[in-house]
């Protein structure tokens, strides 16, 4: 066993040697090596967080929301529907939500007006999302004035902000009551924007869903199994995405890779026949060039990699906030939660470490089962 | 005692470019004292040599070393032969270019996993005997000639191995560095290896320590 | 000639190179094991964040992440219109950034269907 390792220690220091040869070309390769791989990580660990956010904080959304469609668009929903929803069995409690969205031309930012359905702020008053907050510099007890739908201004008082840490889902938001939202978007007196649904037994869900289409052919269900699993697939083509966006790098590099390791250059070459001549064993060769792969590959995916985890969790995953961010004046200031996924990160590991190495193996292997007499030659 | 039986050796057989080396070759060398390989450049003393030296195969025919026959052996067994029983020489030395002497030296040693002070110890003890202890630590590419040639030899006696093969080891130095070579190769045999030299030098063939000389022409004996 | 080319105890690696290329392949090692533990306590200390984030979806019936502000769709993708991003044609290019990131839900999530 000791001897085991000694040889392979010795079979290291000859790949580190012979890598130290060419210190430039090596370090290059290794740096462009690990920013591949620190883009495809950093990719992964920010949407595996997202991901993982969402799906636990989006557990507690509506578990049945109704919608109305007029001619296959989103519509208000009459408030003659709770009735007709309360005669459908295994429906719950039911109530009607109001929200909507309001572009304020002042900052060029969406907001989302919405009417909370316990504790409503008191006529006249507002409770803000830090990012509506941030966009518009204001703090509570601070006015903020609006121009309603009818094009008369409207003035709220901040009475509140919501938490900092809720950002992630609130940085958008403007809590208000429901007389001054009806007022402010001239909302007809009879109509929500959509319902909410409990439902009884939470494994009839889908059940439910059905009876209601079926009741109510105008409106679609929303389950909150569907919420999230838009969420899942949100994330999980956005990570796709950004892995094709890399395609040309990676392929790029496998050029670049397989130019590397494949092309043997005749010293290469001559030095694989002295060693053989000396007295190395094919299996030597072989693991020895494995041994340089390897310390290539391990270096640039640890160096990749801790970055990548480096840049996402403490640097809140930076360099990806302009593509994130696009049109949004709202961007929540949020920190990632580092959740990480071993299977991923595992899976990452093979695929960027296990080609590289194959492919210094395979060209050396056709080269190192030629008899040693060539040196001679 | 290696003994050979109608040993041939041909390269590119059945092309146009077909190549006999070495044809029916039957011959007993001793494995003590110093035995050279004379003949012109193309007389297939290279092929001999890389024959006896486990590096190469003959196409056919048998080599027996001490009795025990080496042409058949698989690779890895050829391999550990060639590790343990011959050091070798080579006409351009063939040293590692961007690893220093020292490491040069201790490169056949690798793939035993011996003890790596002692390793060290005793590539160290070598280059002092060679007068190299100053290149130690030098890249291998520096060196002189002579100095290549004696870094070669170290190379070669790592593994202690009973015998030296020397493929025209003068071909590359002076008439000087060539004879301070033989003298050196003379030490060897005194220590009881056994030396087998390829050589067209007379400077080599002629020498006094030289105790046998096989001359070959066109792969055949002389 | 330095004379401190002294023994290496035999469980030691067998050169310089490969001793400390593998004391920093173990460092790099370690800080990538340790990034799974700094993940667990990380997830773990931020529960009550989380926890916090998700009493208020359930406090005011929040839908979506409050990531892409810049269009209902974006915004709220869960509640989206079907195929909103792409009014014109599904195809058509789409006039944000995100659009691109974002898809329309796909019509087979939708359990509208009987």
């Amino acid at each position: 066993m000791i001897s085991f390792l000694r040889r392979q220690g010795y079979l290291l220091e000859y790949s580190l040697a012979s890598l130290a040869r060419r210190p430039g070309k090596h370090l290059g390769l290794v740096l462009v090596y690990a920013t591949l791989v620190f883009l495809l990580a950093s990719t992964l660990l920010f949407t595996q967080s997202l991901r993982q956010e969402s799906a636990l904080v989006l557990a507690e959304s509506p578990e049945l929301i109704v919608q109305r469609l007029l001619a296959g668009r989103h519509d208000l929903i009459p408030a003659s529907y709770l009735e007709q929803l309360g005669t459908i069995r295994g429906v719950g409690e039911r109530y009607g939500r109001l929200w909507g969205y309001f572009y304020d031309p002042a900052v060029r930012a969406n907001y989302t007006l919405m009417v909370p359905r316990a504790a409503p702020p008191a006529a006249g008053e507002v409770q803000l999302g830090a990012g509506v907050a941030r966009a518009r510099g204001l703090s509570p007890g601070d006015y903020l004035s609006l121009r309603s739908a009818r094009g008369e201004p409207f003035s709220f008082r901040i009475a509140a902000l919501l938490p900092a840490d809720t950002e992630l889902v609130s940085s958008d938001l403007m809590l208000l009551n429901a007389q001054d939202f009806r007022r402010f978007f001239d909302f007809p007196a009879d109509r929500f924007t959509d319902i909410v649904l409990r439902v009884r037994n939470p494994v009839e869900v889908r059940k439910v869903a059905e009876k209601i289409s079926l009741a109510l052919p105008d409106t679609r269900p929303i389950l909150r199994e569907e919420i999230l699993r838009t969420y899942d697939a949100v994330f999980g083509w956005r990570q796709g995405l950004v892995f094709v966006l890399l395609t040309g790098a990676m392929l790029a590099f496998v050029i670049f890779a397989w130019d590397r390791a494949s092309g043997l250059s005749g010293e290469e070459r001559r030095e694989i026949g002295i060693l053989k001549a000396i007295g190395w064993e094919t299996g030597d060769v072989l693991r020895m060039k494995f041994w340089e792969g390897a310390a290539l590959s391990l270096t640039a995916f640890l160096l990749g990699y801790l970055l990548a985890y480096v840049h996402v969790f403490h640097f809140a995953a930076v360099l990806f906030a302009p593509v994130l961010k696009g049109w949004a004046v709202l961007y929540p200031d949020f920190r990632p939660v580092p959740f990480v996924d071993g299977l991923q990160v595992a899976t990452l590991f093979f695929f960027s470490v296990f080609p590289y190495t194959v492919a210094t193996i395979i060209p050396i292997w056709r080269a190192a089962i030629t008899d040693p007499d060539q040196v001679m030659r | 005692m290696i003994r050979l039986d109608a040993v041939s050796k041909v390269y590119n057989q059945g092309r146009h470019n077909e190549v006999w080396a070495v044809r029916d070759l039957r011959l007993e060398l001793e494995t003590r004292g110093i035995t050279v390989l004379k003949g012109p450049s193309g007389s297939g003393k290279t092929s001999l040599l890389a024959m006896l030296g486990c590096l190469s195969r003959p196409s056919s025919g048998r080599i027996h070393l001490e009795g025990r026959l080496l042409s058949n052996l698989p690779e890895r067994f050829m391999t550990q032969v060639r590790r343990s029983t011959f050091g070798f020489i080579f006409q351009r030395f063939n040293l590692i270019r961007g690893l220093t002497v020292l490491e040069n030296v201790m490169l056949p040693a690798y793939p035993l996993a011996p003890d790596p002070g002692r390793l060290r110890d005793q590539a160290l003890g070598l280059l002092r005997q060679f007068r190299l202890e100053e290149r130690a630590h030098n890249k291998s590419e520096w060196l002189s000639g002579g100095e290549a040639q004696r870094t070669a030899i170290c190379r070669a006696l790592i593994n202690d191995p009973a015998i030296i093969i020397a493929d025209e080891p003068t071909a590359n130095l002076d008439s000087q560095l060539s004879r301070e070579l033989l003298t050196l190769i003379g030490e060897l045999a005194d220590q009881g290896k056994g030396i087998l030299i390829s050589s067209h030098d007379p400077l080599v063939f002629d020498h006094a320590r030289v105790s046998r000389v096989v001359e070959l022409r066109d792969g055949r004996l002389a | 000639m330095k004379t401190n080319l002294t023994t290496v105890p035999a469980t030691q690696a067998p050169g310089r190179r490969s001793g400390l290329f593998l004391l920093t392949l173990g460092l790099g090692g370690l800080l990538f094991a340790l990034t799974f533990v700094h993940a667990a306590l990380a997830s773990r200390a931020a529960a009550a964040d989380i926890a916090q984030r998700r009493d208020l979806v359930a406090a005011l019936d929040l839908t979506d992440l409050a990531l892409f502000t810049e269009a209902r769709y974006t915004r709220h993708p869960s509640q989206a219109d079907m195929h909103s991003a792409f009014q014109d044609h599904p195809l058509a290019l789409d006039h944000f950034p995100t659009g691109t990131l974002v898809p329309a839900p796909r019509p087979g999530l939708a359990a509208a269907q009987p």
